[in-house]
């Protein structure tokens, strides 16, 4: 998928986690914040990183807050706000395909 | 060297017969010299002991660069004396290389980080330490160790001159002109003043600071004009609303009140349960909501409490006045019904913080304990518990009476959540060991109940009662299999902070945390 | 991945106790305070602009966390909605137990669901027929309705009142002997057991009020619901309690259903039990006491 616009999933409560995405060039480029960095900064890494490619997102500008989501929420507000910025949220979404 | 907990402690450490902490009572039954302080003979009658200012105090009992400061933290985070004595101490008199030996430090001394990364303040002893203060400390920025210990390892070690107390500062809600202080009748009132009697008996100077001057005599004194040199009347000691909070209410969270009835289900399935019982709560969530519980029980039995101790608040006091305890003993009040009733509820009485917990005295309250109910950042496998660092390794808490109340008590329970947002409570090894696992009985979660394998007792009480307990190898699994095992923290070698044994021996050491890198 | 076992239409459903589907702290665990079956909220707990998002949010929640034996049903958004369609891809591809159907009025409206869920299974290659319905009454129409509503389906498990837009309809509130709606919740229990589905009451909202909350599921268990909707943990016991077959009725049960296995082995027909006629029409009833017995933990027996 390719990013378009600017597009933003998740909250900044505790347990969620904020991701925002926008249109780059040079492929993934990811800023990570969490409130467990030290424990799990390098898995919320590779998840943020497996989900941008399942769902075929080569080139993006990635910013993550986490408060300490679990792995599934991650995916989630990763997924949601690409789709988002594509326009694409709302329906037909490939449950089970790209996204898993 | 290794310890009785398994952490490996340095062996520059272990000089001048300092030892690794090697099970709980190693220290029962051996000697101890008290060390006397040095104090000065007031043998001509003074009308009054007040000097003008803080400099004044600070001249009159001959502070100078190198020595030791001791404060007490009843004013919790209201408190402004700290960091209204530091300033006084090294902005006007100038003076450096100083230490402060507190009964807890928290996120109101945040300027003292300041003095500490300009090498002012070098030496740091406390239970407590949160805020700026923590990071700075965890950052290697404090020239010496600090070092920790519980609220009963305090008094053991000012009692053993370990900790030797130039002057001590206590922050008084009320005195009189001599220096009969007190916790309540003031504008700032904490109630119990525990934590400052130990410091008032041991140090060579005493200067009482206080925002509200009474006719003397200020009588029953929780500090004694006896001990005291100076009184400086200052125009606030400290923030009331922040000291303690209107009133302890009972949590209404689903889950800590599962957790907090299982507590009590765990409670009175033991032998201890009976008329007279003795009884300890935190005042986390769940802690306290264990009160609630725990009456439906005792009134179904018919039986009463004996007495209560510790940090207390409203919901305890409501008890006592209904008749359901027969005493109250606190060291520290934590809402205004507590200190509102301190001294004056009858039977609701104040004790010392070495009467509370001291390990190295001939019977400490915590020692008569039957249940002690305590929180946990985490609980390892070995039942070890921090509550000392933050899960990225930082000084962020205060092992207080923990370990004190767990080692004392019959029955130590810890209750606490499984996970807290991606963090497993219940994991594979604690980042520190502030109360060692020899001394924790009973783990209750939202998941379920663990009993400590050295308790084939508690086992059989739980089994007889028909509650569920499972290995506590098997909640830190599921743990895992819900957030995923967490990398381990990196650190460097060099030692930030020293973690005493309650007895003083060494527990565990903190050291200084390597940054972080997302690349593998 | 959890893979869940096959829903099961008629199961014990004491409590189902709403969640909002996008709240990530509140969804991982819910099943540790021991409702029966979650209800995890697409519809009114979802702001407007926040749908697509609580979807991402409840697929993933579903193929990751293990509920155990609770039973997951998710609210969908009203048929009058752009949402609706795409809530029922997600519940059936994440393996939801059931769905609810908000807003429910006719045969039709459960019809038109069954089809979209039927072409998700298809999709998606789930078993035909796995994903259960039950349907939301929150209109007169709807319980004038509720019979027809109730048989629509081989996939329909029950009914549930919902209070507040029924009492809007109604221009009615809530009063303490449920008098505003006695007659709704009874024309639906009529329509429900003469359907052969289970049927629910709606929530209980002040949490302050412990006593008129108790004294609501004291009138849902007189009336003969089989549970209650709940909106917070701390009402799971006392429902529970209410529902709990009494002693005596657990005995009995017990005698029943053994003396007509041993009866019917020899033989036997009709024969008394403690002096009462017995056959096989008391046998559902008595093997349903000892179930409910068993999930309240006052009965350990293997007879069911």
């Amino acid at each position: 998928m390719e990013i378009l616009k600017p597009a933003m999933a998740g909250t900044l409560e505790s347990s969620d986690a904020q991701v925002m995405v926008e249109p780059g060039e040079d492929g993934i480029e990811l800023s990570l914040e969490s409130s467990v960095m030290n424990q799990y900064g390098r898995q919320i890494k590779a998840t943020v990183l497996e989900t941008l490619e399942r769902l075929g997102v080569e080139n993006a500008r990635v910013a993550v807050v986490d408060k300490g989501a679990l792995d599934c929420t991650i995916k989630a507000r990763v997924e949601c706000a690409v789709f988002r910025s594509c326009g694409q949220s709302a329906e037909n979404i490939p449950w089970g395909g790209a996204v898993k | 060297m290794k310890n009785a907990v398994g952490r490996d402690i340095p062996d520059f450490l272990l000089v001048d017969g300092k030892e690794v902490y090697q099970g709980k009572n190693y220290m029962d039954g051996k000697y101890l010299q008290k060390a006397a302080p040095k104090t000065r003979r007031y043998e001509k009658p003074q009308e009054s002991k007040i000097v003008s200012s803080l400099v004044d105090a600070l001249k009159q009992c001959g502070a100078k660069s190198g020595m030791t400061f001791s404060f007490h933290h009843h004013l919790r985070d209201g408190d402004f004396v700290v960091n209204m004595v530091m300033k006084a101490a090294i902005e006007e008199l100038g003076l450096e290389d100083l230490t402060i030996a507190a009964s807890s430090l928290g996120s109101a001394h945040d300027p003292i980080a300041d003095y500490i990364e300009q090498g002012k303040v070098v030496g740091i002893q406390t239970s407590g330490i949160r805020g700026r203060m923590g990071e700075v400390v965890s950052k290697g920025k404090l020239k010496t160790r600090a070092i920790i210990r519980s609220h009963g390892g305090r008094p053991r070690a000012i009692e053993a001159g370990e900790v030797h107390i130039d002057i001590a500062f206590i922050a008084a809600p009320t005195s009189d002109c001599v220096g009969n202080c007190r916790g309540i009748g003031g504008k700032s009132n904490c109630g119990s003043m525990g934590y400052a009697m130990t410091d008032a008996k041991y140090a060579d100077h005493v200067v009482v600071v206080t925002d509200c001057l009474v006719d003397f005599p200020n009588m029953p004194a929780s500090v004694e004009a006896i001990d005291v040199d100076a009184v400086v009347v200052v125009d606030s000691i400290g923030n009331p609303k922040k000291i303690a909070s209107a009133a302890a209410r009972i949590s209404q969270n689903p889950r800590d009140l599962m957790m907090a009835e299982d507590v009590a289900r765990v409670i009175a399935s033991t032998p201890y349960f009976k008329d007279g019982f003795s009884f300890q709560t935190g005042v986390g969530g769940p802690s306290l909501a264990a009160n609630l519980f725990l009456e439906k029980y005792m009134d179904e039995r018919n039986i009463k409490m004996g007495w209560a101790i510790g940090g207390i608040c409203g919901p305890m006091v409501e008890m006592l006045k209904k008749g359901k305890v027969g005493k109250v003993i606190d060291v520290q009040d934590f809402d205004l019904d507590a200190v509102n009733s301190i001294n004056q509820t009858p039977n609701h009485f104040e004790m010392s913080a070495s009467q509370y917990a001291n390990p190295a005295n001939k019977g400490a309250f915590v020692n008569k304990l039957d249940f002690v109910v305590l929180a946990a950042l985490e609980i390892d496998t070995g039942f070890n518990v921090n509550v000392l660092t933050g899960s990225d390794g930082i000084l962020r808490g205060a092992p207080g009476g923990h370990p004190d109340t767990a080692a004392g008590s019959k029955c130590c329970i810890i209750v606490t959540p499984l996970i807290r947002g991606r963090m497993a409570t219940v994991c594979e090894h604690v980042v520190t060991v502030t109360t060692p696992g020899d001394c924790v009985d009973v783990l209750v979660t939202d998941y379920g109940i663990a009993v400590n394998p050295l308790r084939p007792d508690l086992i059989e009480c739980l089994d007889n009662a028909g509650i569920k307990h499972v290995p506590i190898e098997e909640l830190k699994e599921k743990a895992y299999s819900m957030v995923g095992r967490p990398d381990d923290l990196q650190w460097e070698d060099e030692v930030v902070a020293v973690l005493e044994a309650r007895d003083g021996t060494i527990l565990d050491v903190i050291r200084k945390i390597k940054p972080y890198t997302l690349e593998d | 991945m959890i893979p869940r076992p096959r829903p099961e239409r008629f199961r014990l459903r004491r409590t189902m106790m709403f969640m909002n589907a996008q709240k990530p702290g509140l969804i991982k665990d819910a099943y540790i305070y021991g409702c029966d079956s979650i209800m995890l909220d697409l519809e009114d707990a979802v702001a407007e602009n926040q749908k697509d998002a609580a979807r991402f949010s409840l697929y993933h929640a579903l193929k990751t966390i293990d509920y155990g034996d609770t039973e997951v049903i998710v609210r969908i958004n009203g048929l009058d909605t752009p949402h609706w369609q795409e809530d029922i891809r997600v519940c059936v591809a994440g393996g939801a137990d059931g769905i609810r159907i908000a807003k429910c009025e006719s045969a039709q409206d459960v019809l038109t669901v069954e089809k979209a869920v039927e072409k998700a299974e298809e999709e998606f290659g789930v078993e035909k027929g796995r994903t259960l319905l039950m349907a939301a009454l929150e209109s007169p129409k709807g319980i004038l309705n509720a019979y027809e509503i109730c048989s629509a389906s081989e996939r329909m498990l029950g009914v549930a009142i919902s209070g507040g837009d029924f009492r809007k309809c109604m221009q009615t509130k809530p009063t303490p002997d449920g008098i505003d709606m006695v007659t709704a919740r009874g024309m639906m229990l009529i329509a429900a057991r003469a359907a052969g589905v289970q049927c629910f009451d709606t929530v209980f909202t002040n949490l302050d009020d412990q006593e008129g909350f108790e004294a609501e599921v004291l009138q849902n268990k007189a009336m003969g619901f089989d549970g209650k909707s709940l909106i917070n943990p701390k009402q799971i016991r006392f429902v529970h309690q209410v529902f709990a077959p009494t002693e005596k009725e657990i005995i009995q049960a017990e005698k029943i259903v053994r003396a007509y296995r041993e009866q019917s082995a020899a033989g036997v027909g009709v024969f008394t039990v403690d002096g009462k006629m017995i056959d096989i029409a008391f046998i559902p009833g008595a093997e349903r006491t000892l179930k409910l017995a068993r999930a309240c933990g006052l009965w350990e027996g293997d007879l069911v």
